[in-house]
């Protein structure tokens, strides 16, 4: 077995029927690690523990136990994500030496299932970016060119997984920040329904849009992955009770009958990439060979989904980082004589040195729209749309199973080009907010490949809970994939 | 009531802490006497990722009092988000419920000097506490054991004209959420806080006058003297031609007075915003339905039963009716005995002159009430006399025994045998022939006394007194 290149699947299996030990597996990437990472910059800390953990997974192994459907797999695991003894920062300075006693939910199931986790993964500073360029930790490198960013915010996520220095990764999206490093850097990327993965221990951004996801090298990787991670946690009142179907089992590819949806309003999308216009089309054209039907459907509001989804997220986060004040833990500003300093000083020298300028940018933006005065005329008009755009959405799956749609305007673009120009930047989310906006699932899956050479996913939506259609329809779409076989120079 | 031409207008802010066994947000428990930052947990000091969820035992509470106030409750209430930066609030934010809260528009009604006053409620809305700051000149020091714990802000209307009727409200709501059993209503630990909003207008002026808050008092006498001492401070600033301030003001009990701590000016913007991290709370007609057969008679239902059933004066249906607990021992009492008079004057004499001088409560009393009841049972049934019962139940208060036992091992049972009451009155006469002469001659008279005391001395007080009553009548004439 190529281990490189082995899926989830085949190397939980391997590990399990004791063909290669999880110790085996967990250096062979350890070294990937050490010799590929100084370019890219995905990893921000390792876990030095991982050969013991994956020795313990062995001995259990040993011994007949059962340690689970990931048994003895590295995984990389995004910064915004609480590590229980390892280094948490979420990108930023004013958690650079934030280390939680307690694991996210998302990862005590990873590591219940068998994961070993390899280290904690690089990414834009509190998910707010679009590039991977906000980070404390510095940029991170797209591997299949180095010049170029791997997206955002999982971007460290992205470029790890797409260099198959792991196995798989957990990211986090809140307006497209899997779906979008996951298509820039030519792997799968899912953002389940709102409420299917705990946010607990997930360092929050924007509460109601942000969801955990896997961000891996396949369909059914990412399937499997998802329903370990999936299910009802009484730490997070906002998941769903609802059952977690076996997703990577009931996995089919038939697309006969089934109603593919193609919007509207992005088919006439403004500044549409050329390469990624034609990657839709082919995807369309190959879905209709294969049986599907495909149906226009309108999502006029939005149009708006861009401004809503800024007003939302940042109202949220003004709200969310209020905690990172230099009392509890975290970054404190260093003063000379701490007991003549008053308490708004205290404040204004710790976050003002403690967070980057996204982050201000965003928690000035919020501060702004929850303030009297101004709430009804963003806040509340923000959630009105929302509102609407959800009931739209939920209008064009009466006629459609899945919508599919781009997920970016373009490629990956060059490090550096957008970062001054935040406006720009935010548009890049044009495609992906409406989905968090109004709680859809919602995936990228590797099809095109751009005149440069860079891989370009689609996106596929589905309704409420509806992650099997959107799967299948990803496993239809990979079985023709053009970036199938293809792996970046620097692999 | 006026105060030189101006009338007071009083709202009061209540802050009751629900006594849940853990917090409203998380598991920590709420305990009062836990070692610093004892009782905190990643939830409770807000570290990243953390997330709330609903202790349903305090949205029980908070409904069970909205009833008990003839609160209407919100089928769909709200937590809301109220942001501000302070190092005591872990979060940034704390979760209260801003437009939407769980109970609105009620009343409670009360006495003030015999006349009967009702206030309105208007709203009762559930909040987290914020931890604890201690200042120690050089530096703070910060105790999150109070974060999260739960409480229910009880708001009035501003409907009260007096400090006395402020402090009876007070009472009153105290009374209330001890009787439901959510709160145990200790001011000095905190569990019951009063902000007192204060205004004075000249009679018979339509308009409110400016309000002051008055915060930092922790018993319902400083409510009075606080709200006293700011009435007349208000109006004094009025007379002088001077404008009150909007401000917050601080209760100083040493030196009966109070202080500015802020004014409005620098009041914060709290960006209310609905809580995303919680769902919104639905409450059903059913569960509505099912708490309302839960709650327990309140104080003043309970009272009007007492007089009403149990015949009970005014007064002393008042009194057992102050805490729950000596109106379940009061009941208990009476059930054993069968007899409410007597059961209501042994409990609010011997009894709390009892628990008064030890320092009691009626629920820690040795002599617990059905032995109470039967001792009153006792001396109505002419077992033992009602001086005897007074040895009786100092016996019983001193060991906790049965009143048969102290009865039997003291001796003091009563003499109820004929026979054994003659052969005493044969003696007491024999030795006294010369007095029985006297009486019997009429030549002294009101001598019956005489041998009535000298046969229940002889008897060591335990001669039946009805029938030493007949057989003397019997014997002299």
């Amino acid at each position: 077995m190529d281990l490189t290149f082995a899926t989830i699947c085949e190397i939980a299996e391997a590990v399990k029927t004791k063909k290669i030990s999880a110790k085996e597996v967990v250096v062979h990437f350890q070294k990937r690690i050490e010799s590929l990472d100084g370019k890219l910059n995905a990893f921000t800390s390792r876990n030095e523990n991982a050969v013991k953990d994956a020795e313990m997974l062995d001995a259990r192994i040993a011994r007949g136990e059962d340690v689970g459907a990931l048994a003895g797999v590295p995984f990389g695991i995004k910064e915004m994500f609480c590590t229980k003894g390892q280094k948490t920062t979420a990108g930023s300075k004013i958690l650079e030496n934030f280390v939680p006693p307690y694991d996210a939910t998302a990862v005590a199931r990873l590591k219940n299932a068998g994961v070993v986790v390899l280290g904690k993964l690089n990414q834009d500073e509190f998910a707010m970016g679009s590039s991977n360029e906000t980070s404390f930790h510095g940029a991170v490198r797209n591997p299949w060119d180095l010049d170029r960013v791997p997206g955002g915010s999982s971007g460290g996520s992205a470029a790890a997984q797409s260099a198959r220095l792991v196995v798989g990764t957990l990211g986090t999206d809140t307006g497209g920040s899997i779906r979008q490093p996951a298509s820039f850097c030519g792997i799968v990327g899912v953002k389940p329904t709102y409420g299917r993965v705990s946010r607990y221990g997930m360092v929050a951004y924007a509460s109601s849009l942000d969801q955990a996801g896997p961000m891996v090298s396949s369909v059914k990787d990412a399937a499997l992955t998802l329903e370990v991670i999936s299910g009802f946690d009484p730490q997070d009142g906002t998941t769903s009770r609802k059952q977690v179907p076996q997703w990577s089992q009931n996995l089919n590819s038939n697309m006969k009958g089934l109603k593919v949806g193609l919007v509207k309003e992005y088919l006439t999308a403004e500044g549409l990439d050329s390469d990624v216009q034609k990657t839709v089309e082919n995807a369309v054209n190959e879905l209709k060979k294969m049986g599907a039907e495909i149906v226009e459907v309108s999502v006029p509001l939005t149009e708006y989904a861009v401004p809503v989804y800024y007003l939302v997220a940042a109202s949220e986060a003004s709200s969310n980082l209020s905690r990172y004040d230099g009392v509890k833990y975290g970054f404190r500003a260093e003063f000379k004589n701490l007991s003549a300093v008053d308490l708004a000083e205290f404040y204004s020298q710790t976050r003002g040195q403690g967070f980057g300028a996204e982050v201000k940018r965003r928690i000035m933006l919020g501060t702004y729209c929850l303030s009297s005065g101004y709430y009804d005329a963003y806040y509340t008009k923000a959630g009105q749309v929302r509102r609407l755009i959800m009931e739209e959405y939920l209008a064009a799956f009466r006629q459609c199973d899945v919508i599919l749609s781009p997920v970016t305007t373009a490629p990956a673009f060059k490090i550096g080009e957008r970062i001054s120009d935040p406006l720009t930047m935010y548009l890049n989310d044009i495609f992906t907010t409406s989905t968090n906006l109004a709680g859809l699932p919602g995936m990228s899956v590797p099809f095109g490949m751009s005149k440069d050479g860079l891989p370009i996913g689609v996106q596929l939506t589905a309704a409420h809970f509806e992650e099997q259609k959107m799967l299948n329809v990803a496993s239809a779409l990979e079985s023709v994939s053009t970036v199938k076989g293809k792996h970046p120079h620097v692999v | 009531m006026s105060y030189r031409g101006y009338e007071a207008v009083i709202g009061i802010e209540i802050h009751v802490q629900l006594s849940t066994k853990t917090k409203m947000f998380c598991a920590d428990s709420t305990s009062f006497d836990a070692g610093d930052n004892e009782n905190t947990s990643p939830v409770s000091v807000g570290m990243p990722g953390t997330l709330p969820v609903v202790n349903s035992k305090a949205i029980e509470y908070s409904i069970k009092t909205g009833l008990a106030l003839g609160c209407d409750i919100r089928k769909k209430s709200i937590f809301a988000r109220k942001n501000y930066f302070y190092p005591d609030l872990p979060k940034g934010y704390q979760i209260s419920q801003y437009d939407q809260p769980i109970c609105e528009n009620g009343s409670v009604t009360f006495t003030v000097d015999g006349k009967e006053k009702t206030v309105s409620i208007t709203r009762a809305h559930m909040e987290e506490d914020a931890g604890k700051s201690t200042h120690f000149g050089e530096y703070t020091l910060i105790n999150y054991n109070r974060s999260g714990i739960p409480l229910l802000e009880v708001v009035s209307g501003p409907d009260i004209r007096s400090p006395a009727e402020a402090a009876e409200y007070a009472r009153t709501i105290r009374q209330i959420v001890r009787y439901l059993d959510v709160c145990d209503g200790n001011l000095e630990e905190g569990s019951l806080r009063c902000d007192c909003n204060v205004s004075v207008r000249k009679l018979g002026d339509p308009q409110f006058g400016t309000r002051v808050e008055i915060k930092n008092i922790n018993s319902f006498r400083f409510v009075e003297k606080a709200i006293e001492y700011e009435i007349e401070r208000q109006i004094d600033e009025v007379e002088r031609g001077g404008k009150i301030i909007q401000e917050t003001r601080l209760w100083d009990p040493d030196k009966n007075r109070t202080f500015s701590m802020r004014s409005k000016e620098d009041a914060q913007d709290y960006r209310y915003f609905a809580d995303p991290d919680l769902l919104p709370i639905i409450v059903t007609d059913s569960m509505i339905e099912k708490f309302r057969q839960e709650l327990p008679e309140l104080p003043i239902a309970r009272a009007k039963r007492f007089e009403t059933e149990h015949a009970l004066p005014a007064y002393d249906a008042s009194v057992l009716t102050i805490e729950k607990d000596v109106a379940d021992y009061y009941e208990e009492t009476a059930k054993g005995a069968g007899n409410f008079k007597a059961s209501s004057n042994w409990i609010m004499t011997e009894l709390m002159r009892e628990l008064n001088s030890a320092g009691k409560n009626i629920k820690d009393s040795p002599i617990k009430p059905e032995q109470l009841g039967r001792m009153i049972a006792l001396i109505d049934k002419g077992s033992i006399s009602g001086k005897i019962a007074k040895t009786v139940f100092q016996g019983m208060w001193d060991s906790g025994k049965d009143p048969e036992v102290i009865i039997k091992e003291k001796g003091l049972v009563q003499i109820s045998d004929a026979a054994a009451i003659e052969k005493i009155v044969d003696d007491v006469l024999a030795a006294n022939a010369q007095v029985v002469d006297d009486h019997r001659s009429g030549r002294k008279k009101n001598l019956f006394g005489f041998f009535v005391g000298a046969v229940m001395k002889a008897s060591k007080g335990q001669a039946n007194p009805d029938m030493v009553n007949k057989i003397l009548q019997e014997k002299l004439k």
